[in-house]
């Protein structure tokens, strides 16, 4: 977005006088585009959520299974000033969000080294990728259970869980990233006398970075749902608990409400990802994070 | 070995005695393939440029041209045989050597003056001195006021000057070019040949030039070898005899002696490209 509008504002900075009309017309040509998109966001908005409102009002769909939005906004409502059970929906928030950020930092940290060091080491990578390759198959959710039977019902299973979806998913990427680096600048800075250790500064880490950071969206979602899943295996606090306990009080408008807090966390997250990535990545050609955009 | 040791003070102009000659002796180079078996790209080259020397290679595609460069730069190790530069057997990086790939070899995520600055910086050159002298650089190839640019936001001609600025700015003793102006259009590459020769006359590095364009070879060298085609051996060596400085390019094509030589060296690398591309497209069919 950023660069986009950079773009913008440069070819601005040059007006010729005699198309300011035509500019002008392709001004609020693009206005006109903006104004519809919005609309239609909002009308499809209200078809969505009004309909399912109506549904269930009209008893067409059972409310008592489905929810109902106006229930779900009331159960937010009482999330927030009530609490729940297990304390005020702060704290049980602060503990879910703080599980799936270390698990991200964790996951991101050992699957980035990794990444780049059996990416970078054709031995290393024919040795241990079958194995990786296993691992990767296997349903790793059901370690969850395994983590909480072996550290119990604190935070730092949890930690462990989220971190090890996050693993895979940035491995992969910083792996294939080492992989794509240009062979003609690897070879550019090496005749120019550098180091492995330069090499891997100057090249490869800023050439990998490209896939690792385009991971990193995939990745927090990746975190959260382990954190909650851990969660509602067994915990002492957390929205997975919340929710598992709304499960078993047959109450499904508690249950979206989670879903409601946990995606906006997960909407600002990822808010904060773009922006890391549009400060790291600034030196892209334009047309590819406007490709992304959509 | 210290790698500093034969580098020249970056910046300095005077017209290098120690350009490095280089010496290829029997230079074979085989390559296995994944499925165990032995490719061999070059045989038996031998080739000698000297110090101060522009010297082209020439050949029909795939004779080994790059490989032959990636064993002068070190990149590689000889097979068999032994390439010497300024005297010394090459063993590991050899020191002083840039390169210029057909691809712009720039870092897509560094500035234009990132870019020419990486050959300072990696010898260890203090920032504000590599800066000045990058600076020095982007003016004499005509991008001052682009340092800020990133790669993507230049065109085709100006990526080349970069790399060129790039290439240039250690003050090399041998300069590899492997098809540097190949993916250029004509009129740009004409301008970047211009360009080239007048930045090699006052550096005067050795240059060992690969490309497939006869005329590019004569207009530029003073020594155009031709390769056979695969295993890539070295079939002619023609010395062009050419006053320098040489001036235009686009106007020396024109002259008399030009004409003689290109014909004379096309003869030679007819027979090469018609079974080249015969056993190319016999293999396609």
């Amino acid at each position: 977005m950023t660069t986009l509008t950079h773009s913008e504002t440069r070819k601005s900075e040059k007006p010729m006088e005699t198309d300011t009309a035509a500019k002008n017309a392709g001004r609020s040509k693009a206005r006109r585009r903006t104004a519809s998109i919005w609309i239609g966001r909002v009308v499809l908005a209200v078809m969505v959520v009004g309909g399912w409102q109506w549904f269930t009002e009209e008893g067409w769909v059972d409310k008592f299974f489905f929810g109902q939005p106006s229930e779900i906004w009331n159960s937010l409502i009482k999330l927030f000033t009530v609490g729940t059970a297990f304390g005020t929906i702060w704290e049980n928030l602060w503990v879910t969000a703080q599980e799936a950020f270390l698990g991200f930092l964790l996951g991101t940290l050992v699957g980035v080294v990794l990444g780049i060091l059996l990416g970078s080491n054709k031995y290393l990578s024919a040795v241990v990728g079958p194995y990786i390759r296993i691992v990767n198959s296997i349903p790793r959710i059901v370690l969850g259970s395994i983590f909480i039977v072996a550290f119990g019902l604190g935070v730092f299973p949890k930690i462990l869980l989220a971190a090890v979806l996050v693993f895979f998913v940035v491995f992969f990427n910083a792996f294939q990233g080492v992989r794509e680096v240009d062979q003609n600048l690897v070879a550019n800075v090496r005749v120019l006398g550098a180091s492995p250790f330069q090499v891997a500064m100057h090249v490869t880490i800023p050439s990998a970075m490209t896939w690792i950071i385009a991971s990193l969206h995939t990745a927090f979602g990746f975190a959260i749902i382990g954190a909650l899943v851990a969660e509602v295996l067994g915990a002492q606090q957390g929205i997975g608990l919340i929710i598992s306990q709304a499960q078993g009080t047959f109450d499904p408008n508690t249950v979206f409400a989670c879903m409601v807090i946990i995606a906006i966390v997960t909407l600002l997250a990822e808010s904060l990802i773009s922006l890391l990535e549009h400060k790291l990545l600034k030196w892209r050609p334009p047309n590819r994070s406007e490709a992304q955009s959509i | 070995m210290d790698a500093k040791n034969h580098h020249r003070p970056p910046g300095s102009l005077e017209r290098a005695e120690d350009a490095a000659g280089i010496d290829i002796v029997g230079l074979s180079k085989r390559y296995l393939t994944p499925k165990g078996e032995t490719f061999t790209a070059i045989r038996d080259v031998t080739l000698k440029v000297e110090p101060g020397q522009f010297c082209s290679i020439v050949g029909p595609t795939g004779c080994g041209k790059s490989t032959t460069l990636a064993q002068v730069s070190g990149l590689e190790k000889p097979s068999v045989g032994s390439v010497k530069v300024g005297g010394q057997t090459v063993e590991g990086i050899t020191n002083g050597v840039s390169y210029m790939f057909q691809a712009d070899a720039l870092f897509p995520w560094k500035s234009v003056l990132g870019n020419v600055m990486m050959g300072p910086t990696l010898l260890g050159t203090p920032k504000r001195e590599a800066t000045a002298l990058a600076m020095d650089w982007l003016r004499r190839v005509g991008l001052a006021g682009f340092e800020d640019r990133y790669p993507h936001q230049l065109s085709g001609g100006m990526r080349k000057r970069v790399a060129m600025a790039a290439a240039l700015i250690n003050n090399p003793r041998i300069l590899l070019m492997d098809e540097p102006f190949g993916a250029l259009d004509v009129q740009t590459k004409a301008i970047m040949q211009n360009e080239l020769l007048k930045l090699w006359e006052e550096l005067r590095p050795s240059v060992l030039f690969i490309t497939h364009d006869l005329d590019e070879a004569v207009a530029l060298s003073d020594r155009v070898v031709i390769m056979t085609s695969s295993p890539g051996s070295v079939k002619d060596v023609f010395d062009i005899d050419l006053p320098r400085p040489r001036g235009n390019v686009q106007e020396i094509r024109h002259e008399e002696r030009f004409l003689e030589l290109q014909g004379h060296i096309w003869e030679s690398l007819k027979d090469e490209v018609t079974r080249a591309y015969a056993r190319t497209s016999g293999a396609a069919a």
